[in-house]
């Protein structure tokens, strides 16, 4: 699977708020069809990364490339087209609170010209459907729905226009163990049958354990290693070997480590 | 029989003998309307296989409008034949998320139904005002309580409340009180010079304001500033759980929220009042002299000739229950907040309707009293 195309590159990233560096040279590789997980300590800068390739943040120094496209240079219609190829799904689901939930899905969906609005309103029943959301939670507004429900409509409105590409920021956060358990299997299933590329920060050892085919590590301001959860294992920097060999990681990373995955 | 998928960027073609579909082309978000279309036209019955070799991109979308189509017409449908291993598990993803629509609750549109619906809201209406006098009860009982032991009451956090709800509030107070009394004088001297009946605009100025317009327009006006300054304050608290941190510690709600704020406009709206009247009649004055002529010794001359003290009494009489309404009002909604910033900015402005209403309808019951026994 790493041999396969590039379709995230950051080449040299710099971002900074006032005189705090957050990020210095970062550079980054993702592979089309891979789940990605980026892990790192509080404030080192993870959802900065990933506003940073989603373009919401514009980084001091550096180029991203996203599907082959220079995010930073590109002129808006070109922008307006990639964005329409990926989907972002916010902690808590950032739906819009005055919109139902299907009508939240269909937001993105009214970008497409010509597209009946039957149509549309079925096509964000089967999103909900494929994120295992109730047929009647369509029609309910954000506030009526749990955390965790909440979180699943977000996903399915990142994933409305069949991206090739999703970010997800920390999607098991405030989730119960089984929620979270089953929102990991949702996201391993979704990537698969939709090819998805997966890009997700998380602090979640039980997520990276059970999504993600590569880790990446950011510490020193700078994406440290990457590599598999069996790599992880290995690696002798302390903070790494703090964070997957501290009593929670023994705990979420039993066997399957020493099968060598 | 063909179908060319025109523009759309696919193709569509019925082989009758095999009772195959031919699709080509982009089977996507993009095209799903006019693939819907296309296959309307198709005879669904003789459809046994859907052949998708030629399809170059296949999405959700696609694989919808297809099953969609499968599920709902085709009777003796076999199989999708020269699907790629994507497509194939995009098929599968979608057939098995294929939304089940379940029986929505029954919705009642007749006559019933309205009355159903009408009864209820009557019945939230007497709801809230019991809640509204559930809260003046509480206020009550806490203010009872804080007179006997006097260490429970903060009386920082009142000298606090007077000053944000009173001092803070008198430039805008007195400044529309001003403007009320010279609109007056300048009114009222404009209709009654026709009558050359100038020097009653004293009278009228002097009864307006001191018995209705002074003490009601600082009413209002501190029903916008305070009611929804209260609500908000409360609201937020008690999204951030504060509230029920503060019962967990034994602190009441009540006598450490409610008491301090009501009580403070209880002492305030009739200083702010005060201070309306006066300003009013500066205002009508002036107005009177310079459009008019009456000079201020005239003016002084007449208000206190021609103007009862019970005007006074029966303006100011009425500020101690609007401030009870605007606290209470006040109080009460912010504790309705919810845990979403929705219902906060929901709340705030419904605590101001609800207090400009209140005390407007007071008011009028108040002119009422008044008139039946003759003040």
């Amino acid at each position: 699977m790493t041999e396969s195309e590039v379709v995230i590159r950051l080449r040299g990233i710099r971002n900074q708020f006032g005189r705090q560096v957050v990020h210095e040279d970062l550079d980054l590789d993702v592979y089309r069809g891979e789940i990605i997980g980026v892990v790192g300590g509080s404030g080192t800068g993870k959802s900065v990364l990933l506003r940073t390739i989603a373009g919401l943040q514009k980084p001091a120094a550096g180029s991203v490339d996203v599907l082959g496209i220079d995010v930073l240079n590109a002129d808006e219609d070109t922008r307006q087209k990639l964005e329409n190829r990926w989907g972002v799904m916010f902690q808590d689901g950032a739906l819009f609170s005055s919109l139902t939930v299907r009508e939240n899905v269909e937001v993105p969906m009214r970008a497409i010209p010509g597209l009946d609005p039957q149509i549309r309103s079925d096509l964000a029943d089967l999103k909900l459907s494929m994120v295992g959301l109730q047929y009647l939670a369509g029609d309910k507004y954000p506030s009526e729905l749990s955390g965790g429900m909440r979180k699943r409509a977000g996903l399915a409105r990142a994933l409305a226009l069949d991206p090739d590409i999703v970010f997800l920021d920390e999607p098991t956060a405030g989730l119960d163990p089984i929620g979270a358990a089953a929102f990991d299997e949702l996201i391993r299933d979704l990537s698969h049958s939709l090819g998805l590329t997966v890009f997700l920060v998380t602090h979640d050892l039980d997520t990276l354990h059970a999504t993600c085919d590569r880790i990446a590590v950011l510490a020193e301001r700078k994406v440290l290693v990457t590599g598999s959860m069996a790599d992880m294992l290995e690696v002798e920097h302390p903070w790494v070997h703090e964070y997957f060999h501290g009593p929670r990681a023994r705990a979420a990373v039993p066997e399957k480590s020493t099968k060598g995955d | 029989m063909t179908h060319d998928g025109d523009s759309a960027g696919f193709s569509l073609r019925l082989d009758d003998d095999s009772g195959t579909i031919h699709l080509g082309g982009a089977l996507t978000i993009r095209t799903v309307t006019a693939l819907r279309d296309e296959l309307f036209n198709v005879d669904a019955s003789t459809v046994r296989c859907f052949d998708l070799s030629d399809v170059t991109r296949l999405d959700t979308a696609g694989a919808w409008a297809l099953l969609d189509f499968q599920k709902d017409r085709c009777a003796d449908f076999q199989s999708f034949i020269g699907a790629s291993s994507e497509a194939d598990s995009l098929l599968r993803t979608v057939e098995n998320a294929l939304p089940q629509p379940e029986e929505p609750p029954q919705q009642n549109t007749t006559f019933k139904a309205w009355l159903d619906r009408f009864g209820r809201r009557v019945v939230s209406g007497f709801m809230f005002l019991r809640a509204l006098t559930a809260y003046l009860g509480i206020f009550l009982h806490r203010l009872a309580r804080a007179l006997r032991h006097p260490s429970e009451f903060k009386f920082t956090s009142l000298v606090h409340h007077c000053e944000e709800v009173g001092l803070k509030a008198v430039p805008i107070v007195a400044l529309m009180a001003f403007l009320i009394g010279v609109v007056l004088a300048f009114q009222g001297s404009t209709q009654l010079r026709q009558f050359g009946a100038e020097v009653f605009v004293v009278d009228l100025i002097a009864i307006s304001i001191l018995r209705e317009l002074g003490i009601l327009l600082t009413a209002i006006i501190v029903a916008g500033r305070t009611a929804s300054a209260f609500t908000a304050a409360i609201g937020s608290m008690k999204m951030r759980e504060e509230i029920d941190a503060m019962r967990t510690l034994g602190l009441d709600p009540g006598m450490n929220l409610f008491v301090p704020r009501i009580l403070a406009l209880l002492i305030m709206l009739p200083i702010l009042g005060l201070i309306a009247n006066i300003a009013g009649l500066f205002g009508g004055a002036l107005m009177a002299w310079i459009d008019l002529g009456i000079s201020p010794a005239m003016f002084t001359t007449r208000l206190v000739e021609g103007t009862a003290v019970s005007h006074v009494f029966v303006g100011l009489v009425k500020a101690p229950v609007f401030a009870m309404i605007i606290g209470v009002v006040g109080c009460h909604a912010g504790m309705q907040v919810q845990s979403n910033a929705e219902s906060l900015g929901r709340m705030t402005s419904n605590a101001v309707v609800t207090a400009i209403f209140a005390v407007i309808v007071a008011d009028a019951v108040f002119s009422i009293f008044f008139a039946e026994i003759d003040i």
